[in-house]
């Protein structure tokens, strides 16, 4: 049933003698369902023609200024079977208010742009959906996101507010907020052809995205006049190439009061030439996560790569260890590593490891079942002594928050061994056990004085745990508060760690090695392998 | 490596495998008679951070036997205190900076005698006199260590720079040999 009643013919009429194309008429018009927006553009084009020509007698257009014109329909049914021909030259409005026809030329809609014409069938769709399979993303749905050139609502507004003009108020009974809008109607007609043809469902959520950006060359100049209506619209801003970005020309068109725009532009804007070109077809997953423990057991390992004045200066890293064969299986553009707390290059992380969270940025490949994941653990576990990855998991970006939580509040265990200046005896170390939550205040170390800021922070040593080896040695456990500089406690890094390890002892102390025993953390949620 | 006091032979004192946190880290630079004045030397261990501290060496008049240091006021002038020093952020903003001769503080001892240490490298002053202030005594007891006077963080642009005005551990020790009135 066609959509159109009694009351929007003059609309119509008017609407297609300025060069607009069917499904603008009907969003013009408020149609706001979507069966007929659905149908073939030549059907409603026809069906178009029908409607406007149940009335023989002659259209009466009353005109604010000039006085009333009166327009042969003839002319106009001429004109509208000119439509799918290729001419040159277009409808307009003349001064006498007669319509010119010459061939019109209402290939091109002058609102659209051609974006509810060619550009929202059958045809396109499957040109885009091409694109998309040839990209090499596994997905189960998609958001269809697209972009239209600013000039589109420039030129609504002026249609409308010229239309306006020329139509008795009464039969306009709809005002600019009753258009539906153009990206509202191009979803209708084009969600269900996208799944259509690619199988799946269109999903607000969808991690996986199609976009496409549409732009207007020729146009943009619809732009500038608006600047000249209201120059303090487009303040031009610092690292913006255009002032005159969607945000401002519809701040703009809201602000500006309807006779300043109608003096700017007293006319319907015209056909162009050509349709919209398409910018950029472009597709993109949303990055996926995957989370585990690592244990460390190289002496000589950073946890990120260490590079000075692009030289490396030690071979590898913990996170290229594991992320790297992550990113060749999800087929990921790059990759974010996170973990609870960090050691570092020469120390090693044992017992259940240190729980660590990747972030796999624009995946092709995102399904795995569980069996996929063990085997990629233990191919990453095959491929280095250096490491070992346990629990490895997806997991969503907000459990990520667990990890994070860890690295402030948890409490970690170490291992030291531990050298004394005084030779000392097993009795000499005996009363370090008997210690509980002892609190010590540490200043920065030196060590990182130059990248972290000047502090001192409170820490506590929960308990210690001695091991005699000889005159000089020591192995010493801790349990201790989250953020504890250990290496600092031991030697005391000038005095700046109070108590430390030599003061308690009255001897100078150095640490001779440094493992983290465990990072009480419990996430990721431990697998049974 | 840490010196073994002059004459002092201490046979518990060994040497561990590795070198001392304070010689693995750190390069010992010096700088002898410093402002002209005859054994006052400084030492100052630089990290390869480029962070230095300030420190005296063993043979600076205030860690002789018999001195005993009354005071360290951190007043260096009417409008400069060193505690004012109030250094924020990783930027490290409102830090006073020190030119090689800046004064770090004043030493007075009872027998009458004042000792200025002086900065030696130019830099943002981090801290100053802060862990001596305490307990004075501090600075004869540990000098290379916790008596240490400053922490400076140098500009990054002038990291290779500031250490051209001082000397090598190895030239510092052919300094001493040929000046053997420091030692008594």
């Amino acid at each position: 049933m066609f959509p159109l009643t009694e009351e929007n013919k003059h609309v119509a009429q008017l609407l297609l003698s300025t060069g607009t194309c069917p499904r603008c008429i009907f969003r013009f018009c408020g149609v706001d369902f979507h069966a007929p927006y659905k149908l073939p553009y030549k059907e409603l084009l026809n069906e178009l023609q029908k409607f406007l020509d149940t009335e023989k007698d002659e259209l009466i257009l009353e005109v604010m200024n000039p006085p009333p014109k009166k327009i042969r329909l003839q002319e106009l049914e001429d004109s509208i079977d000119n439509l799918s021909q290729n001419g040159e030259g277009r409808i307009s409005l003349s001064q006498d208010g007669s319509i010119a026809s010459k061939n019109s030329n209402l290939n091109v809609c002058n609102v659209c742009l051609g974006i509810l014409q060619e550009f929202c069938e059958k045809d396109f769709v499957k040109k885009v959906c091409q694109k998309v399979e040839a990209s090499g993303f596994e997905f189960t749905s998609l958001v269809f996101s697209v972009s239209f050139p600013p000039q589109l609502s420039v030129r609504e507004v002026r249609s409308f507010a010229c239309i306006k003009l020329y139509v008795k108020k009464q039969s306009l009974s709809l005002g600019r907020d009753d258009i539906v809008q153009l990206k509202e109607a191009y979803k209708w007609i084009t969600h269900p052809l996208f799944s259509e043809e690619l199988g799946v469902p269109i999903d607000g959520k969808s991690l996986f995205e199609v976009s496409v950006v549409f732009a207007h060359p020729e146009t943009v100049e619809d732009c500038h006049f608006l600047a000249a209506i209201c120059p303090d619209c487009f303040k031009p801003a610092k690292n913006k190439q255009s002032v005159f970005t969607r945000m401002a020309v519809m701040k703009a068109l809201n602000k500006i009061k309807e006779e300043d725009f109608l003096k700017q532009f007293p006319c319907p804007p015209n056909s162009p030439k050509a349709v919209c070109t398409v910018l950029e077809i472009e597709c993109a997953h949303g990055a996926v996560f995957v989370a585990g423990r690592y244990n460390k057991y190289s002496r000589n390992l950073p946890q990120t790569p260490w590079i000075i004045d692009g030289e490396r200066k030690l071979e590898s890293s913990v996170e290229e260890l594991i992320s790297d064969h992550l990113l060749a299986v999800f087929k990921a553009e790059s990759f974010n590593f996170s973990s609870s707390g960090r050691e570092d290059v020469d120390v090693r992380t044992l017992g259940n490891g240190r729980p660590f969270a990747i972030e796999l940025v624009n995946p092709h490949r995102v399904h795995f079942t569980s069996q996929e994941i063990k085997e990629l653990q233990q191919k990453i576990n095959n491929s280095s002594n250096k490491i070992q990855v346990r629990d490895l998991q997806l997991v969503t970006r907000e459990a990520i928050g667990h990890m994070k939580e860890g690295e402030e509040e948890k409490t970690k265990t170490y291992s030291a061994l531990i050298w004394t200046d005084k030779a000392i005896q097993k009795k000499d170390i005996e009363f370090l056990n008997d210690i509980k939550d002892l609190k010590i205040d540490q200043k920065t170390p030196l060590r990182v004085l130059h990248r972290r800021p000047l502090a001192v922070r409170a820490r506590v040593i929960h308990s210690m745990e001695t091991q005699y080896v000889d005159e000089h040695h020591f192995r010493l456990r801790l349990k201790t508060q989250a953020g504890t500089y250990i290496k600092e406690f031991v030697h005391g890094d000038f005095g700046r760690t109070k108590p430390n390890i030599g003061s308690l002892m009255n001897v100078t102390a150095d640490i001779l090695e440094l493992d983290v025993e465990s990072v009480d953390v419990d996430w990721p949620p431990a697998l049974d392998d | 490596l840490s010196k073994i006091p002059c004459g002092v032979v201490a046979p518990e004192v060994t040497m561990p495998v590795v070198p001392l946190f304070v010689d693995r880290y750190f390069i010992h630079w010096y700088k002898a008679d410093v402002k002209g004045k005859s054994c006052e030397d400084h030492c100052i261990p630089q990290h390869s951070n480029r962070i230095c501290v300030t420190t005296l060496t063993e043979s600076h008049p205030v860690l002789q036997s018999g001195k005993t240091i009354k005071s360290i006021p951190c007043q260096i002038s009417t409008n400069c205190s060193r505690l004012q020093n109030k250094v924020s952020g990783k930027c490290k903003r409102g830090a006073q900076f020190l030119t090689e001769l800046a004064p770090l503080c004043k030493i007075y001892c009872s027998d009458g005698e004042a000792y200025t240490v002086s900065s030696c490298v130019r830099g943002c002053s981090m801290e100053v006199i802060e862990n001596i202030l305490h307990k004075p005594s501090i600075l004869q007891e540990k000098p290379s260590t916790e008596g240490y006077i400053a922490v400076e963080l140098p500009k990054f642009e002038e990291s290779k720079n500031i250490t051209e005005g001082l000397l090598t551990q190895k030239q510092y020790e052919e300094v001493m040999v040929k000046m053997t009135d420091c030692r008594t």
